[in-house]
């Protein structure tokens, strides 16, 4: 079983391809870093997968389910651009929200248990409008581990995020890989995201332009990936 | 039931949501206010007029207050990208927009209850001679207006002229539902019961409700996602 197929994928937006035959599969498990410059296609991808928007044409797999499916998205965890989160709602509020959402059997108790992991419990009754920055990002990661996903899809999780809370995400991460899921993530900051990849793929003006395996060489020098594989 | 507890779990967000901040509900029932009260020094409010136009003047008023409550209704999912959350949720689009519809009813609803008193004093109206009738009709038209608005404030979420375009996309499909609640109300201002030719006005705001409903529910994964 494929964590994750993605066969012949196309996106077009009028008649501009911001997708072109896009293919790769990612095995239960792994690490995979979406690499590629801005405009490359990689949120276009990242928001297919996560289904918030439908490819034109190919196919897209989900444990050999198909992706739209309601309870296929339960195996998904989800870290986007925005934090995702109600700021007139208090932190305690907004997990137990997506805790009810997913179908949790204790939606109190999974929001506690995240709250406590993030370092939140204390602040759990206070509205988020009033939350650091830092404190806000805490919890859109405590909401996307919130439902213990198969799989996560994290666009771009490591901008805008303080030491602290790229610290936890790294953490989470590891943790997660350690427990056998599967990690896809999207993101500008190679060192980072290269530390835990165990695969890359790296996408060129909409099209795959490299996959494989994440080498010490791509480690030690974050650019030759580019160099080698994307535009000059 | 997974699917009744989601609904209920997005009315309940929004309420709170709503109660918390109160941007939607004290800009409704504001304006609400004001139409009853512009419009009661525009007209002469002498019994004659005021039985035949009294249905027409308070349902314009729930209409035009109404569509403010609907306009939040999915662009407050847009601060912090909520609604991709959401939509990336295993909720049901249906789930998530009966969820919403629920919540602007009980917004909107509770508008009603607070602007008819005033109104009944503003044009000297003994508006609770039918309560039974009259609440029949305020429930199915205000169901009715919730149900259009909220799709529609799912079509337009995305659009920057969406506080223009929603009101302009809503009103025209809302003629039916609001002719029916005009034509109903008037006569139940007036003391009169729903009998004879009126029941036909009855049937249409149950089938628009019927239709529209329906309708919403088997569009909203298409309106959301595209």
């Amino acid at each position: 079983m494929k964590a994750l197929a993605v066969e012949g994928v196309w996106k077009f937006y009028g008649d501009y391809a911001a997708l072109r035959e896009v293919s790769f599969e990612i095995e239960p498990g792994q690490c995979t870093a979406l690499l590629g410059r801005n405009g490359a296609g990689k949120t276009t991808l990242i928001r297919i997968l996560a289904g918030l928007s439908r490819p034109s044409r190919g196919v897209v797999k989900v444990f050999d389910t198909d992706f739209q499916n309601r309870t296929t998205r339960n195996r998904i965890g989800i870290l986007g651009h925005g934090i995702a989160i109600y700021d007139e709602l208090s932190a305690y509020e907004n997990l137990r929200l997506f805790a009810s959402l997913y179908g949790l059997e204790k939606p109190d108790s999974a929001a506690n248990h995240w709250l406590e992991r993030t370092g939140l419990d204390r602040v759990k009754d206070s509205l988020v409008r009033e939350f650091s920055r830092g404190m806000r990002q805490r919890l859109a990661v405590a909401r996307a581990f919130l439902h213990n996903p198969q799989m996560l899809l994290l666009d771009e999780p490591f901008t805008a995020l303080d030491d602290r809370a790229i610290a936890l995400l790294q953490n989470l991460l590891r943790d997660a890989l350690s427990e056998g899921r599967t990690v896809l993530m999207s993101t500008h900051q190679l060192r980072e995201a290269l530390e835990l990849a165990t695969h890359v793929v790296l996408i060129n003006r909409g099209k795959l332009a490299h996959r494989g395996v994440r080498t010490q060489e791509m480690l030690d020098d974050p650019g030759y990936l580019y160099r080698t594989y994307g535009e000059a | 039931m997974l699917f009744l507890r989601q609904v209920l779990t997005i009315t309940a967000k929004d309420l709170r949501s709503e109660l918390r901040t109160k941007e939607a509900l004290n800009a409704s029932l504001a304006f609400a206010l004001v139409i009853l009260l512009l419009f009661s020094f525009a007209f002469d409010a002498n019994p004659e007029m005021m039985r035949e136009i009294s249905g027409g003047l308070l349902w314009l008023a729930f209409a035009f207050a109404g569509a403010l409550i609907l306009n939040r209704s999915f662009a407050r999912e847009l601060v912090n990208d909520c609604l991709d959350a959401l939509i990336s949720s295993p909720v049901p689009g249906a789930a998530l927009f009966l969820g919403k519809v629920l919540a602007n009813y009980v917004l909107l609803l509770g508008i009603e209850v607070v602007c008819l008193p005033i109104f009944g004093v503003f044009y000297n109206v003994r508006w609770a001679q039918q309560p039974l009738w009259l609440a029949l009709v305020l429930i199915l038209a205000t169901w009715g207006v919730c149900v259009v608005g909220t799709i529609f404030s799912a079509l337009t979420v995305n659009l920057r002229l969406r506080e223009l375009m929603l009101p302009m996309l809503v009103y025209p499909m809302l003629i039916p539902c609001l002719m029916a609640a005009m034509m109903l109300t008037t006569p139940l201002l007036a003391g009169q019961p729903i009998e004879g030719d009126l029941f036909a006005w009855l049937r249409l705001l149950v089938g628009f409700d019927i239709i529209f409903t329906s309708l919403a529910v088997v569009l909203i994964d298409t309106v959301l996602i595209g």
